[in-house]
C-alpha cells in the first residue's frame, strides 16, 4: 500500500468530474420540489438521458448535440410524470418510482447495441497561461466545458428564485397551491414547465456520465446517482448554492474511495463501494434530525396533489 | 372540454376494472414498442401472455411461473401494508438480498450437519436478516426524522456489495476454483429448498406464500392491525387521536415488510437459485412494488398481480429466445403496465365530464 500515490491535485480535479452529473440532477430536481413537485423519477430520467445523449452522440459525432439530445430526451420523459400528476392526480411517489422503472428498462432497451462503443471526446478547457499554471491549473482551468455550465446552471438557479418575479411566482406556488392558483397563476402551468427542466437537468447529468465520467454505455450504469441527488437536495434544505457542497461532498467521497480501491489498501473493494451510499444515508440523517428546520426549508406544498375545485 | 368531477364515493366497480385496463393498455402500446423495434407485435405480445401459460412449450413455463410469482408475491404482501398507511418501503430488494445472504451464512456455519434443523436456521436467520435490515430505516425515521424512501433505497446498493464481498470473501465455496459463488445448497440435502412436485415449480416458499396470502387477508379485513394500517392512511390525523401510533406503526410496516422480502430471499437462494452469486437477485424487491399496486394493495388482487407479472417474466424469457430481444424489453413492459395503471387510477376516484365551451 503507497498513499503517495494518491495525488491530492488529480484528486481535486477528478472530484469534479465525479460531481457533476450528480450535481446537474439535483440542481433540477431543486427546480422541481421548489415548485411544490416531489419527482422520485430522477434515477430513471438521468439513465434515459445518458442512452439518449450516448446515441446521438454517436450517431453524430458531436457531443453537444448528445447533451441537448439528452435533456430532450429525458424532458420528454418527465413529461409523462407531469401528465400522471398533474393531470390525472396521480400520487407522486408512486409515479416518481414508475417513471424509474420505466427509464430503466427503456434505456436498457435501447443501449443494448451500443455497450462497447467509445463515444467522441467532449474538448476541455485550453486556456494560455491559465490551464499550465501548476496545482490550480489542473484543478480549476483544465476541465470540459459541462463542468462550468454545471456551475453557470446552479447560478442561474439560484438568481432566478431569489430575483425575478416568475422565480417568486414557482416558489409561491411550491409553498401554498390554492392561495398561488387564488392569485390567478398556473399552478398546473407552471409545475409542468418545473418538472420538464427536472428532467432536462437529469438528462445532462446523465449524458455527463455517459459521455465525460465513464464514458461508455453499461447497462444501469446510474448506479443509484439520480436517488444520491435526490437526497443532495434535502442536504442542500433546497438552497442552490449547497447544492453545489453536497455534489461535490459526494464526488470526494467517490473519488477517495476509488483511490483507495487502487492504492491497494487492506479492504476488500465492495466493502469501500458501499462509502457514498452509506455517507448518503448519514447526510441524509444529519440534515433531517431537526425537525422544525428540516420542514423550514422544505416547500410546503411538496408531494401534495393540486386539483382547483373552481 | 374535459373535466374531472370528483365522486363522493371511490367507485368499487373502477378499482376492480381499471387493473385490467391498465393491461390491455400496457399490451397496446406494447404492441407498438415492438413494431417499431422491427418485431411483429401480435407474435411478440403472444409470446409474453400467452405461450407460457397455454403455449406449445408452456408445460415447462408453467413451473417457472410459480418459481417467479412466489417472491414477488410474498414481496409485494409485505409492502403492502406500508404503501396503505403511507411508509414507502423501496428497498425490498435490498432485505432480499440480505435475507439470502444472512440465512446462507447460518447454513453455511453448520455445513455439513445433515440435522433437519438446519434449514429452519437458515429460515429464521434469513427473516430476521431482511427484518434488521429493514428496521435501519424504520429507525432512522423515528428517531431521526431521516426519509425512509430514500434510505431503504440507499441500502439495497449497500446490501448488493455485502453480496458481493460475502461471495468473494467469507462466503465463497473453498472447493469451488476461485469462482464468486457460495456452496451449492441443491446438493446439500439438510439446507435445499427442492421442487416438490417435478415439473410444477412448487417449492416450501409457494406453499408459504399461499398461506401468506390467507393470513394477510385476515389481517387487513377483520384484525384491528388492518384497520389501524387503513385509518393512518386515509386519515392520519384521525388515527392519532384513534390511538393509532405512527411511531410504532413505521417500525411494523417496515419490518413486516423486511422480514417477508428476507424470508423469500432465502427460499430464492437455497431453492431456484442455489447458491449465492451476485446474480441472484433478479429484481423481485423491485417488481414487487408494481405488484403491490396493480393488485390495489389488496391480497387476493396481490396473488392475481404476482401470478400476471410472473407470466410476463416467463415471457420476457420466451421473447428473448425467440427473438432476441433484450431482457430488458420487459422491464419495460412492467413500468408501462405501473404507469397506465396509475394514469387510469384517476377514473376511481374521479367521474370524467364531457362538456361544450366553458
Amino acid at each position: 500500500m503507497d498513499f503517495s500515490a494518491i495525488s491530492v491535485v488529480s484528486l481535486l480535479a477528478t472530484l469534479m468530474v465525479a460531481a457533476t452529473p450528480i450535481l446537474l440532477a439535483a440542481i433540477g430536481e431543486l427546480v422541481t420540489e421548489k415548485s411544490g413537485v416531489l419527482n422520485l423519477g430522477v434515477e430513471g430520467m438521468m439513465i434515459f438521458g445518458a442512452i439518449c445523449g450516448f446515441i446521438a452522440a454517436v450517431e453524430t459525432g458531436s457531443p453537444l448535440i448528445g447533451f441537448i439530445a439528452a435533456a430532450a430526451g429525458s424532458a420528454a420523459l418527465s413529461f409523462l410524470f407531469a401528465i400522471l400528476t398533474q393531470y390525472l392526480l396521480a400520487n407522486q411517489v408512486a409515479s416518481g418510482l414508475a417513471l424509474t422503472l420505466f427509464g430503466l428498462g427503456l434505456a436498457a432497451l435501447l443501449g443494448h447495441q451500443y455497450t462497447g462503443i467509445k463515444p467522441p471526446s467532449s474538448p476541455k478547457l485550453d486556456l494560455p497561461i491559465l490551464s499550465d499554471l501548476p496545482v490550480v491549473g489542473p484543478i480549476l482551468f483544465n476541465h470540459d466545458y459541462m463542468i462550468y455550465f454545471s456551475i453557470l446552471l446552479v447560478a442561474g438557479v439560484w438568481y432566478f428564485l431569489k430575483f425575478t418575479r416568475k422565480g417568486l411566482v414557482l416558489r409561491a406556488v411550491g409553498e401554498n397551491h390554492d392561495a398561488a392558483h387564488a392569485l390567478g397563476y398556473k399552478v398546473i402551468r407552471i409545475r409542468i414547465l418545473a418538472i420538464m427542466f427536472g428532467g432536462a437537468c437529469a438528462g445532462l447529468g446523465g449524458a455527463y456520465l455517459s459521455l465525460i465520467r465513464v464514458p461508455q454505455w453499461t447497462e444501469g450504469m446510474t448506479a443509484g446517482a439520480g436517488w444520491i441527488a435526490l437526497a443532495i437536495v434535502v442536504f442542500a434544505s433546497w438552497k442552490p448554492w449547497r447544492i453545489i457542497l453536497g455534489a461535490y461532498l459526494f464526488g470526494g467521497v467517490t473519488i477517495l474511495q476509488l483511490n483507495l480501491q487502487a492504492v491497494g489498501v487492506d479492504i476488500p473493494v465492495s466493502y469501500l463501494s458501499m462509502a457514498p451510499y452509506l455517507v448518503t444515508i448519514i447526510v441524509l440523517v444529519i440534515m433531517s434530525a431537526d425537525r422544525k428546520r428540516a420542514s423550514l426549508n422544505a416547500p410546503a406544498s411538496l408531494g401534495r396533489i393540486f386539483h382547483a375545485s373552481n | 372540454m374535459i373535466r374531472l368531477e370528483p365522486r363522493t364515493e371511490p367507485s368499487r366497480a373502477m378499482i376492480a376494472l381499471t387493473p385490467i385496463l391498465a393491461v390491455l393498455a400496457t399490451m397496446i402500446a406494447g404492441g407498438f414498442l415492438f413494431s417499431a423495434l422491427g418485431k411483429n407485435p401480435i407474435e411478440a405480445i403472444r409470446m409474453i401472455f400467452w405461450d407460457p401459460v397455454l403455449g406449445e412449450h408452456a408445460f415447462y413455463y408453467r413451473g417457472q411461473i410459480l418459481v417467479k410469482a412466489a417472491p414477488l408475491i410474498m414481496i409485494a404482501l409485505g409492502l403492502s401494508f406500508g404503501f396503505r398507511a403511507g411508509i414507502w418501503n423501496i428497498g425490498a430488494e435490498g432485505q432480499f438480498i440480505m435475507g439470502g445472504v444472512i440465512g446462507a451464512a447460518a447454513g453455511l456455519a453448520l455445513y455439513p450437519s445433515e440435522s433437519i434443523f438446519v434449514f429452519p436456521i437458515m429460515l429464521i436467520a434469513g427473516t430476521l436478516g431482511g427484518l434488521l435490515w429493514a428496521l435501519i430505516p424504520a429507525y432512522l425515521k423515528i428517531k431521526f426524522n431521516a426519509n425512509e424512501i430514500l434510505v431503504s433505497l440507499m441500502l439495497v446498493y449497500v446490501a448488493f456489495n455485502f453480496l458481493a464481498g460475502m461471495v468473494t470473501g467469507p462466503l465463497r465455496d473453498p472447493d469451488g476454483f476461485n469462482f464468486p459463488e457460495s456452496r451449492s445448497f441443491q446438493q446439500w440435502d439438510a439446507a435445499s429448498n427442492p421442487e416438490l412436485i417435478a415439473g410444477s415449480g412448487i417449492h416450501w416458499g409457494v406453499l408459504v406464500t399461499m398461506g401468506l396470502v390467507i393470513v394477510a387477508y385476515i389481517l387487513l379485513t377483520r384484525h384491528i392491525f388492518g384497520f389501524h394500517i387503513r385509518l393512518a392512511g386515509q386519515s392520519p390525523r384521525a388515527a392519532k387521536f384513534g390511538g393509532v401510533n405512527p411511531n410504532k406503526m413505521v417500525a411494523i410496516c417496515l419490518g413486516l415488510s423486511g422480514a417477508l422480502a428476507g424470508m423469500a430471499g432465502l427460499y430464492e437462494v437455497t431453492g431456484p437459485a442455489g447458491k449465492l452469486t451476485t446474480t441472484f437477485p433478479l429484481g423481485y424487491g423491485f417488481t414487487a412494488i408494481i405488484v403491490a399496486f396493480l393488485g390495489r394493495l389488496h391480497p387476493i388482487g396481490i396473488l392475481l398481480a404476482g401470478l400476471l407479472l410472473a407470466v410476463t417474466y416467463v415471457g420476457g424469457d420466451v421473447i428473448q429466445a425467440n427473438l432476441s430481444l433484450p431482457k430488458a424489453s420487459i422491464q419495460v413492459f412492467q413500468g408501462m403496465l405501473l404507469f397506465f395503471l396509475l394514469a387510469v387510477d384517476v377514473l376511481v376516484h374521479f367521474r370524467i365530464r364531457f362538456k361544450r365551451g366553458l
